[in-house]
């Protein structure tokens, strides 16, 4: 007897525990491969999987086995000019000889570096990426001045309108006032019956017909009343209460400002575009939508699209200034900051005209940071700072926890300085 | 003579057209005198072929992260297309559960309800090492049991408590079976009602046997011979176990001083799987022969009696002869002997036998030459595993034709020698090399746990007894740590040859060792 069964539908992943656990327990192993990766990878490429190697030897699952040496007999198929007694060197010198089906594994002991390969989907590739790393204010916009509202029920009310009755709440109310307006008709009625009743019983010479006229008028009177009470009425009706409540806000924007004077050179460019980029694929990650505006500037700033922002060249001198400049009116007019998170990302080899540092800072300090929700400044530079960095460092001081600036060498400096801004803070930090 | 009209033609297949298909197979298995389980063919997509093949053919498992791996691999595998998983999966359960991908053409479907649900089912239900070891009819709720407790013990007592201990069991599991003595069935009904009882008598048990009072000396301890080390007899007595145990896993359970009763359980699930799984490591070439001979088999009256069409029998005339395929040691893609190749070649030839005998047939098999050849395949699946199989069946004619030899390496000689090829003087010797070398006893050290010095300082000894000189390989000490850390106290590990003691091993290292090993 057989029967067939079509499980297609049913779960797929059952391994997906199994999975996670292997995982967790080679964590230090594919973390390497993965910042390894990070650090490779083009910028255009973060969005897959990573291949990852972990040596076997690390992961393997020790049972006892027989290890080479001593006397093995093996038999092999596929046999063509070998006779009884003929002798053979070994192969590869020694060890193992031939591989027959019994010799149980034992050549892969030793300095064997078989290397257990496999495959993280693009999420797991991304939760390594960003494991333990925390979005700087994360509580997003305080509630006071957002302007984002939600519509949420609130309870019931008696005003509303028909659309947002709510039907059994209305019911309920009708059946109640009913109970209660009938109340006390009934027990008049009830009242008048008996009296009426009691009149009728009485012997027929001592009735009092004009007594019993009024009693049964009065019990038409009180059944009529009865019956006019409502079935439902207006006291009655209740309606779904919906209030406006403020919403965080779910959407960022972030600011990509570099230098692309010409003291920038495209290996600079190079460094700095890996930055935004793990800044932008952090964001995407925490906001439900998160737009991008990029702004490059040499003596004068300009916004430009992405293409144009990391492989136009231009020479010329460098204003930081009117950067910041720039972003502060794109804000005004575009990013209202009640509606949306503002992150900006900065990228420089600290060149800058002496005079205009200190107008970056009075920039910051009165104009931008009050509005922003995180601001970072890389320089890429082996050389010594210079002006710029002394003044971004006041500002530093002065927004420990929304300003952050570091100095970034080389390419694969970039993953350790973005975990180190980003890295999550102590509660409350 | 026109031939019947075929079930179904081309790829496409539906559940109709393979519910025909199986009445057909059925139909011709019946009159092959096949007996089975009832069939439970499951439809699933690939990847949860992938999840079936990476619990190791479990169809519930509990959670560990060696699985996870074994996904990891595996889907690995599959993406870079070095291997098809179609070909079968099944298990051995009451009814037979199969799997058919629901990629897989018509042809393949067909294939593997003739492979899985005929062959490996009929086997399953006829072997005497399964009909002895594994209890089809309860083995998925046991399955279920386990997974159920085994997730309790990690809500109790931590995730990584439960995978410390899983990992130490599964680096024993290989040892947690009686050879020689018939388990009892595993039921989860039973295991469930007297796993409490258990838990408190096992302790119990423990408790007795490790109390740090010594009981009254025996009067023939304290006899004549007074040692001067141990004036009051403490560790006269005997050795415990008084004979050399085999099932290190039912060891532990029983006896390790320290485990928890969660943790004699957890070691006892791992226990009753391996045992589980125990007939089958035993039993691959037969097995795999008998489904592959049977598929053949089935597929060809299948033709025969015009049910499938030229085009389908091609393709699985092709597929067929990728699976049987055996490359000689020296190609690029020797990996081993194959054992459906091997399995189908001697059941085909032990058939050729029955029905065609040669003269040098009647020489090497005077009972089977000429006998009915289904009454003798049939009693070859019942009553042999893979190692009394090969040196029962394995024919001069299959040697002949897998041109197989073989080698001796030994590390005292400078070179291999050839001992032994496919001639008159060598066919003996062959067959008996290899069928040793799919004997258990041959293919995993011999390991047993020698005494536990109860009395002391309750260590724990073993001794490996080697086999023609083979050393452990490195991976001895790995699995000691795990045994170390089930026992609790140090673990001693003798390889012994000749009556000698020829290296010790033991965890944790002294002293002198670290240093050694430092250097």
């Amino acid at each position: 007897m057989s029967y067939f069964i079509d499980r297609r539908a049913n779960a797929k992943h059952k391994s997906a525990v199994n999975r996670q656990r292997f995982l967790d327990r080679y964590r230090t192993h594919i973390k390497r491969s993965v910042e390894e990766a990070v650090n490779r990878r083009s910028i255009t490429d973060m969005e897959r999987g990573e291949k990852v190697s972990i040596p076997a030897r690390d992961i393997s699952e020790p049972v006892f086995q027989h290890g080479a040496g001593g006397r093995r007999r093996i038999v092999a198929p596929g046999n063509k000019e070998f006779v009884e007694g003929d002798r053979l060197r070994r192969p590869g010198g020694g060890g193992g000889g031939g591989d027959g089906a019994g010799e149980g594994g034992a050549s892969n002991q030793g300095e064997g570096v078989d290397e257990f390969a496999f495959t993280l989907s693009r999420e797991e590739f991304l939760d390594f990426v960003f494991d333990g790393l925390e979005l700087p204010h994360l509580e997003r916009k305080n509630l006071v001045d957002l302007d984002e509202v939600r519509p949420v029920r609130a309870g019931v009310s008696r005003e509303g309108v028909p659309a947002r009755i709510n039907i059994v709440r209305s019911m309920r109310e009708a059946h109640a006032r009913r109970i209660a307006m009938r109340a006390p008709i009934r027990r008049a009625l009830r009242e008048a019956r008996e009296a009426l009743e009691a009149e009728e019983r009485k012997d027929p010479v001592l009735r009092n017909p004009a007594r019993i006229a009024e009693l049964k008028a009065e019990v038409e009177r009180l059944e009529k009343r009865l019956e006019a009470v409502p079935f439902i009425d207006t006291y009655d009706l209740r309606y779904n209460h919906l209030v406006n409540q403020p919403q965080p806000s779910s959407k960022a924007v972030m600011f990509c400002v570099m230098d692309v004077s010409g003291s920038m050179t495209q290996g600079h460019k190079d460094i700095a575009k890996r930055f935004f980029l793990l800044l932008y694929l952090f964001l995407e990650r925490n906001y439900e939508k998160v737009e991008l505006v990029f702004v490059r500037h040499h003596t004068a700033a300009r916004e430009v699209d992405e293409e144009e922002f990391f492989y136009s060249r231009e020479t010329g001198g460098t204003i930081v200034s009117s950067a910041l400049t720039l972003v502060d009116e794109i804000i005004e007019a575009r990013y209202p900051p009640g509606q949306w998170n503002l992150y900006v990302a900065q990228a420089s080899d600290g060149d800058n005209w002496d005079d205009d540092s200190v107008a970056c800072r009075d920039l910051l300090v009165k104009r931008l940071m009050p509005r922003l929700q995180y601001f970072t400044y890389v320089e890429i530079t082996p050389h010594a700072h210079q002006a710029l960095w002394e003044e971004y460092e006041t500002v530093a001081a002065e927004f420990p926890a929304r300003f952050a600036m570091r100095q970034i060498v080389e390419a694969g400096d970039i993953y350790p300085v973005f975990r180190e801004l980003f890295k999550r803070r102590m509660a409350g930090g | 003579m026109t031939r019947r009209k075929p079930i179904a033609t081309g790829s496409d297949w539906n559940f109709e057209v393979l519910a025909e298909f199986e009445r057909e197979i059925a139909r011709l298995a019946d009159e092959y005198r096949l007996d089975t389980y009832p069939n439970q063919i499951e439809v699933i997509t690939s990847e949860q072929m992938m999840d079936a093949y990476a619990s190791v053919g479990m169809p519930v498992g509990y959670h560990h992260w060696s699985f996870g791996k074994q996904f990891l691999a595996v889907e690995q595998a599959y993406r870079r297309g070095q291997m098809g998983l179609a070909y079968e999966l099944v298990i051995n359960s009451d009814p037979c559960i199969a799997y058919l991908m629901e990629e897989n053409t018509l042809m393949m479907q067909v294939l593997v309800m003739a492979h899985a649900c005929y062959g490996h089912n009929s086997f399953f239900k006829g072997n005497y090492l399964f009909r002895t070891w594994t209890d089809a009819s309860s083995i998925i709720d046991y399955l279920v049991f386990a997974r159920k407790y085994i997730a309790e013990c990690e809500e109790r007592h931590g995730v990584a408590a439960v995978e410390q201990l899983l990992d130490a069991c599964h680096a024993l599991q290989n040892y947690g079976v009686d050879r020689y003595k018939r388990p009892s069935p595993i039921s989860a009904a039973e295991e469930a009602r007297r796993q409490k009882e258990r838990e408190e008598h096992l302790q119990a048990q423990v408790n007795m046997l490790w109390r740090t009072i010594p009981g009254r000396p025996s009067p023939e301890a304290l006899g004549d011979e007074q040692d001067t080390e141990d004036p009051l007899g403490l560790h006269a007595g005997g050795r415990y176990p008084p004979e050399p145990q085999e099932n290190l896993l039912y060891f532990i359970e029983k006896n390790a001083p320290l485990l928890a009763p969660w943790q004699r359980e957890v070691v006892r699930i791992v226990r009753k799987l391996a045992q589980y799984f125990y007939p089958q490591r035993q039993t691959q070439v037969m097995n795999e022969g008998w489904a592959t001979f049977w598929h053949y088999t089935l597929m060809n009256r299948l033709f025969d009696d015009g049910a499938v069409d030229e085009g389908l029998m091609l393709e699985f005339l092709q597929s067929h002869t990728a699976v049987v395929q055996q490359p000689a040691f020296d190609s690029p893609w020797f990996n081993g002997i194959n054992p459906y190749a091997l399995g189908f070649a001697i059941f085909t030839d032990l058939r050729r036998i029955c029905e065609a005998p040669t003269e040098e047939d009647r020489r090497w098999f005077p009972d089977t030459a000429g006998s009915d050849w289904r009454e003798t395949l049939e009693f070859a699946m019942r009553n042999f595993k893979d190692e009394s199989f090969i040196q029962q069946f394995l024919s001069p004619k299959v040697i002949r034709d897998l041109k197989l030899f073989m080698l001796v390496d030994d590390d005292q000689e400078e070179m291999l020698e050839v001992a032994a090829i496919h001639d008159e003087r060598g066919y003996r010797r062959i067959r008996e090399a290899l069928a040793a070398q799919y004997a258990l006893s041959v293919r995993e050290p011999n390991i047993q746990v020698y005494s536990a010095d109860i009395r002391g300082d309750r260590s724990l000894t073993l001794r490996h007894v080697q086999d023609d000189r083979r050393p452990l390989a490195r991976s001895v000490y790995p699995v000691i740590r795990h045994l170390h850390q089930l026992w609790g106290f140090p673990v001693r590990l003798e390889s012994v040859h000749d009556d000698h003691v020829v290296r010790r091993y033991q965890w944790p290292l002294p002293d002198e060792d670290t240093e050694r090993e430092r250097a």
